[in-house]
């Protein structure tokens, strides 16, 4: 999508990450993923979508759970459907961010189906927050979960200041990196046979994503009874707030509205 | 109003609303049914219509790597080295690759792309970028998901690397139009880089009579390749 100025940037001095390291990384290969610092782009955002400054730190979380409304997602033999069980992920997830001292908005409450920019258009128009995508998938061990951060996208070098909409995700794409790490860590503690670090792929939810964003597959919908699913949901929810409250440090959240990293 | 009157409208209202019950279903599934033989005759004629591209005996035979499923680690990817009757034209080549990508190794559960799927079309542009079609069963049949989409991306993205040195970048459009995901998760709306540093092709060898089946060393041949990365265009 060639559109502009969903998301606007003007040049502005802003760090966005601090020098100093998580302080809890669950593993070896977590501390070792320090923040790539994002060259070139700095600056604030201007959202047509409204403003809520965050202040005195990162506090707010955007979830969703994917798919919904006519969207099943993947689908099991036994009539699991994964806009559903990601709904009821959700409320856990929601949950333990809250004990952790993050507000939480979500992308949706019921079986609607937001399109992608609407999902996206909910994060942009925050301040400061991290979003993470739940998806469950339809391949891979069971019992096992997986982080996902954006592949690599195209910097964006724009002289009017103005980010493409359609890759909103890249000047966050190495807290994105930091965030998913920090996130697998502990999914990797929790779940055997789970990657000890962040994967790379090119989901589309998180291109237009202007947030440090994952996305959480959890496998499968395969298996035979809904409650192995179910039982995952505590740890998978405690690996997410876990995660982004370890996170918080290495996010300076812009004192003033619409600072980009 | 009579009576009589009366009853004939009721009666008449009634014979209307039976008929239709009777009716309504039948031709709902005759509906359907029409619309199942249009969708199997249009299948059909686009599998006559995209006959994989034959492999000539006469093309050297080169060791060509295919990506399918590793059978030990989950959701990765492992070379399969085939040695195979290759076009040295780039699109020829390309075509003869992913259609034995799409044919599937021995093991079936090694997988990577719906039994199904077809290329319908490949195109190569002179700055590098590929554009290969796909039937909708690559999008309808693929296991909806994050990592079964980006695997059976990433091994038609892996084998053209390995086998294909002039394509350095691939679009994917399923049954010629451009989609926003795979299956719901993997973006298909850039395009995935391939070969960063392209090789030249050697020229084509001149088959020798005495060694007719000397493997030609593929172009491009690496023991592994990195990860297709989507590229977006400034």
């Amino acid at each position: 999508m060639a559109l502009l100025a969903a998301v606007m940037v003007s040049p502005s001095p802003a760090p966005s990450q601090t020098q100093q390291p998580a302080p809890a990384t669950p593993t070896s290969q977590a501390t070792a993923a320090a923040p790539s610092p994002q060259g070139g782009v700095a600056g604030t955002v201007a959202s047509p979508f409204g403003s809520q400054a965050q202040q005195g730190g990162l506090n707010l979380a955007v979830l969703d759970p994917a798919h919904g409304g006519t969207d099943p997602g993947a689908r099991g033999t036994g009539g699991i459907r994964e806009s559903e069980i990601v709904l009821d992920f959700a409320i856990q997830v929601r949950r333990a961010l809250e004990l952790q001292g993050f507000q939480v908005v979500q992308t949706r409450q019921g079986n609607e189906n937001p399109s992608f920019d609407d999902r996206s258009a909910t994060a942009n128009a925050q301040r400061g927050a991290v979003f993470v995508t739940l998806h469950i998938s339809s391949t891979g061990l069971p019992g096992t979960a997986r982080v996902y951060v954006n592949s690599e996208i195209a910097p964006v070098a724009d002289s009017n200041g103005l980010i493409p909409w359609d890759r909103a995700q890249a000047p966050f794409l190495g807290l994105s990196r930091t965030f998913g790490d920090l996130v697998q860590g502990f999914l990797a503690q929790r779940f055997k046979g789970s990657p000890e670090s962040a994967q790379t792929a090119s989901v589309r939810q998180l291109r237009t994503t202007a947030a440090p964003a994952i996305a959480v597959e959890i496998s499968s919908v395969t298996v035979e009874d809904r409650a192995e699913l179910d039982r995952m949901a505590p740890g998978v929810a405690d690996a997410i707030a876990r995660g982004a409250a370890a996170f918080r440090p290495s996010y300076v959240v812009p004192n003033s509205p619409g600072a980009l990293p | 109003m009579t009576p009589r009157w009366k009853f004939l409208l009721i009666g008449g209202l009634v014979f209307i609303v039976l008929a239709g019950a009777i009716y309504f279903p039948i031709l709902r599934r005759r509906v359907k049914r029409a619309a199942r033989l249009q969708q199997q005759s249009e299948e059909q004629a686009r599998r006559e219509l995209t006959q994989p591209i034959a492999i000539n005996p006469g093309d050297p035979r080169v060791k060509t790597k295919l990506f399918w499923a590793s059978d030990t680690i989950d959701s990765t990817l492992v070379p399969v080295t085939v040695e195979l009757p290759l076009s040295n034209d780039p699109v020829l080549r390309s075509k003869q690759v992913l259609n034995t990508l799409l044919a599937g190794p021995v093991d079936a559960e090694l997988r990577t792309l719906p039994p199904d799927a077809l290329l319908l079309a490949f195109y190569l542009l002179p700055d590098g970028t590929a554009i290969a079609d796909f039937s909708e069963a690559l999008a309808t049949s693929i296991p909806s998901g994050i990592v079964s989409e980006q695997l059976a991306v990433d091994s038609i993205t892996r084998t053209l690397e390995a086998n294909v040195p002039q394509v350095q970048r691939l679009k994917i459009l399923i049954h010629g139009q451009e989609v926003e995901t795979l299956a719901g998760h993997l973006d298909l709306t850039g395009t995935f880089a391939i070969n960063k540093k392209p090789v030249q092709i050697p020229a084509r060898p001149v088959p020798t009579p005495s060694s007719p089946d000397k493997p030609a060393t593929p172009a491009g041949d690496k023991t592994s390749g990195t990860l297709a990365q989507p590229e977006r265009k400034p």
